[in-house]
């Protein structure tokens, strides 16, 4: 294969990587106030994501490297034409980030309070405006010769967008929930059950009017099939989740995440982000890839480095596998 | 336009502020995580209660550093796309690869074994959860050799060639990239100017208790510690500051003649290094200074006879290769970059040689200000850290990437002032505060001091330490 595609194919798996573990977190940080009735309930499903939200966003900045090391003209008009979005991104990821560590760092409620907000908020943005990012790229941008974004932040707030964030944003809080009910035990653990089932209808409404609508105006063969992989994964996901089979409930939605974000970069393929105004000024795999040199160089380093990071990020879960319990919190000093 | 919104300059303050306000944590977490594998390796050796204390305080101020490390360094990591995008264009192909290599390698390793050694007390075996933390502290020295490769890049382009037709910089050599002589020269420098600053946070903080006659029992050990640590490493950063100095001169020279703010080429005694200066506003001629003579030959080209060129000369020299054009920095910050970092750097190489004096064998001097002394270590050698860097940076100028980029050419075209405005205030006003609850933790986590670990497991003898929860 041609390593710019083979290139273009490693960055939709880091991308897949990023939103099944990182959007579990973000439904995490959404659901406090939602199930988080007490400051110990709060704390458990803080705990529930504490030893791995950090590798968990490390798939998003590996993903940027990679971006920028296989495909620099693309991550340099993605990163500049989506500036204002991107701002917002990172600030909420700054938020998040140090309240997991500062939140317990002191006893006051009010002081906990306020990085309780940081973290919804903080998971809420990123969720919602990923999508966005995305649904804009499979859509296309107006470009102008020399592949920079002529548009503003208008421009990336239209209605299929906006679905398309409203998608991941929803996604993302239901495999969120989900791993509460599979990382916890009685009340929270029911609680958050019959919360997925509920907020899972209106997701599965969602998510089948954004694929239909990109399979639409944008799909390929392929797009289809994995699109119809990820309704059937959803609503799996979902009636598992009914039934009280919380383990594969989650595997099912991360099934779900893993070939949405592949059918997205499909019905991108061959091109990298269309421009919406003429196609002579898209941003294809091959005007915006690296040289052979550097691809070749870059595959003998992630083939090597990707399969041990996947065994020791396993390993790390298997070793934090155990339910988080209201006893062990209560126990714990501050 | 309204000069108040030049993108360009809006957009190198926003670089320059977030890559130092990055850096403030990066030393730290470089040090500290080395700091705490060592104090728990002597716990794990000798079972003694004060290294299992250690481990545990330092531990608490390296993960509420952490967190900050991170969240900067993920902006440090948009940015280049987000306002540099022509540059991300031009360099894409050579400089994104050792990012990449940074993420693949090193982040991945840390971020993933800093949650097996947080949540791991307890969980893992006693011998692995040791592991846990060297793999951690590997992990971000490994990162730094990235990032500074990297960043030598911009400094010294190697192992590339330029494809006129695409107009960007191509990698041809990547072993020539990884083993540039300046990256050779700047990783151990800063890796022992990293460990300069953490020695300056364990002295404050030791001297903070002791000053108080307080939990003398660990603090005694952490002081010593610390002083011996920052003198050590600062003889280190010294020695390969000075190997930089070569590797720098060698390969811009302007930077040099800019540090010293030499107009005219000088050699020999001529070629004196002034230690302060007081000179007309505009920085042309001089008033007053004190100069050691021979010592800038001596520092560019480790000869006494050495000659070394002035910025007169070389601004010639660089229009015939590159020109009409401004070739210098701005010379009042090179020239003052330079000396208080090598200013601040030997003054606490002699603090912390006095301090191991006057507390030898065990004295605890009584004097207020010899506490307040080792106290103010922290600040001022994060200080030296900072101007070093500003130094190296803002030395490169009017270069993004040295005699192949020029700055102003590197800017995203596409994003306006008043975007670059509203980034730049927002990443001022949330680092800013920020920087006041971070501030704020880790002198309370100072204070608190030491935790109690309770008493050792009855059948062991061992202490056994409480599983963290957040
Ligand atoms: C505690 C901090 C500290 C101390 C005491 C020193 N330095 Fe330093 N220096 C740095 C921290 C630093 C740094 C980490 O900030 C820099 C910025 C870039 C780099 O590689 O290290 C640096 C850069 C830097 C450069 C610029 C390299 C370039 O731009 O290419 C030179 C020439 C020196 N140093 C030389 C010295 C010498 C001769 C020192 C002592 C006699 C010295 N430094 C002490
Ligand atoms: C962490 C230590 C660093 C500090 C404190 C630092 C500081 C600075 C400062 C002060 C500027 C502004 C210079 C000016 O506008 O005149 C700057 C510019 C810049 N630096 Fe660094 N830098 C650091 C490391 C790096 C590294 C490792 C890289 C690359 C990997 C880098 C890339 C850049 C870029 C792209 C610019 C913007 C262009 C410019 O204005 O020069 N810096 N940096
Ligand atoms: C301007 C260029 C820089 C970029 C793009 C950058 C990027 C990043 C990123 C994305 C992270 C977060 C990693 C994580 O999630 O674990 C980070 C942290 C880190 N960076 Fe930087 N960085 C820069 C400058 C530097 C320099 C100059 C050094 C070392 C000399 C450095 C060393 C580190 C280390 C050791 C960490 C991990 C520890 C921590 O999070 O505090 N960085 N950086």
């Amino acid at each position: 294969m041609d390593l710019a595609v083979l290139w273009f194919w490693i960055v939709a798996v880091l991308f897949v990587g990023y939103f099944v573990l990182d959007g579990f977190d973000f439904g995490v940080g959404m659901s406090l106030p939602f199930l988080g009735k007490d400051d110990t309930d709060r704390r458990v499903l803080i705990n529930t994501i504490g030893p791995v939200w950090d590798l968990n966003e490390t798939w998003v900045i590996v993903a940027g490297a990679s971006l920028f090391a296989a495909f620099p003209e693309w991550y340099a008009s993605l990163f500049s034409g989506f500036y204002l979005a991107l701002l917002l991104i990172l600030l909420a990821l700054i938020a998040r980030g140090v309240s997991f560590e500062y939140r317990h760092q002191r006893p006051e409620a009010a002081w906990k309070a306020r990085f309780d907000w940081m973290i919804v908020i903080g998971s809420a943005v990123p969720a919602l405006l990923w999508g966005v990012a995305f649904a804009n790229i499979v859509q296309g941008v107006p470009l102008d010769e020399g592949h920079n974004f002529t548009g503003n932040l208008l421009t990336l707030l239209n209605p299929y967008a906006l679905l398309g964030g409203v998608t991941t944003l929803l996604v993302f809080f239901v495999h969120g929930v989900v791993f509460v009910s599979l990382k916890t035990e009685g009340d929270l653990r029911v609680r958050a059950q019959r919360l997925a089932t509920r907020a899972g209808v209106v997701t599965i409404v969602v998510a089948a009017a954004f694929l239909v609508w990109t399979g639409l105006a944008y799909g390929s063969v392929w797009f289809w099939i994995l699109a119809a992989v990820a309704a059937v994964a959803l609503i799996g996901g979902w009636l598992a989740n009914t039934r009280g089979r919380e383990g594969v409930a989650f595997t099912l939605l991360a099934v779900t995440i893993a070939s949405t974000v592949l059918a997205l970069f499909a019905s991108l393929f061959p091109d990298v982000l269309p421009a919406s105004n003429d196609p002579a000024n898209s941003l294809t795999i091959e005007n915006a890839s690296s040289t052979p040199y550097t691809l070749e160089f870059m595959t003998w380093v992630a083939g090597v480095a990707l399969p041990l990071v996947l065994l020791y990020q396993g390993w790390t879960y298997w070793i934090f596998r155990k339910r988080v319990k209201r006893s062990t919190i209560e126990q714990a000093a501050h | 336009m309204n000069e108040w919104l030049d993108p360009l300059l809006l957009a190198r303050w926003q670089f320059g502020l977030t890559t130092i306000y990055h850096f403030l944590f990066v030393p730290l977490t470089i040090g500290l995580a080395t700091t705490a594998a060592i104090f728990q390796t002597a716990w794990y050796r000798t079972d003694k209660v004060e290294y299992l204390k250690l481990t545990r305080f330092f531990g608490t101020i390296f993960l509420i550093n952490f967190a900050m490390g991170v969240v900067t360094g993920i902006v440090q990591e948009f940015q280049f796309g987000m306002n540099w995008s022509e540059y991300s264009r031009f360099v894409g192909d050579v400089f994104g690869a050792p990012l990449a290599l940074e993420g693949l390698l090193a982040f991945f390793l840390e971020a993933t074994f800093i949650g097996l050694w947080i949540f791991g007390w307890n969980k893992l075996p006693r011998g692995l959860h040791l592991a846990t933390i060297w793999i951690t502290a590997i992990g971000t020295i490994l990162s730094a050799y990235f990032i500074i490769a990297a960043n030598a890049f911009m400094q010294n382009p190697v192992g590339y060639e330029l494809n006129a037709e695409r107009g960007r910089a191509e990698l041809v050599d990547i072993g020539a990239l990884l083993t540039n002589k300046v990256a050779l020269a700047a990783f151990p420098h800063t890796i022992a100017a990293s460990f300069m600053v953490t020695a300056g946070l364990i002295i404050s903080a030791a001297a903070w208790h002791l000053a108080r006659n307080r939990n003398l029992d660990t603090m005694r050990p952490a002081l010593k510690f610390g002083l011996w640590t920052m003198v050590v490493s600062g003889i280190l950063t010294t020695v390969f500051g000075d190997q930089l100095s070569l590797a720098m001169v060698a390969t811009q020279p302007m930077k040099m003649a800019a540090a010293e703010a030499l107009f005219d080429t000088a050699c020999g005694a001529d070629a004196s290094f002034s230690i302060f200066t007081l000179g007309t506003p505009d920085g042309t001629s001089e008033l007053f200074s004190i100069r050691v003579p021979y010592l800038l030959s001596l520092l560019s080209t480790h000869s006494f006879d050495g000659c070394v060129e002035g910025i007169n000369d070389l601004q010639a020299q660089y229009q015939e290769l590159f020109g009409p054009g401004d070739y210098a920095p701005i010379l009042w910050v090179t020239y003052w970059a330079f000396r208080w970092m090598i200013g601040l750097g030997l003054l606490h190489v002699i603090i912390a040689v006095v301090g191991l004096w006057v507390t030898r064998k065990g004295r605890h001097p009584k004097q207020r200000w010899v506490w307040t002394i080792a106290i103010w270590s922290f600040p001022l050698s994060l200080l030296a850290m900072s101007v070093g860097w500003v130094f190296t940076e803002m030395g490169r100028q009017p270069w993004i990437v040295f005699s192949l980029l020029p700055t102003e050419s590197a800017v995203s075209p596409n994003v306006t002032g008043l975007e670059v405005l509203i980034s730049l205030v927002a990443f001022t006003l949330v680092y800013g505060a920020l920087a006041v609850v971070e501030f704020g933790l880790i002198i309370r986590a100072i204070r608190k001091g030491p935790p109690d670990v309770g008493e050792p497991h009855p059948e062991t003898g061992r202490h056994e330490p409480a599983t963290t929860v957040y």
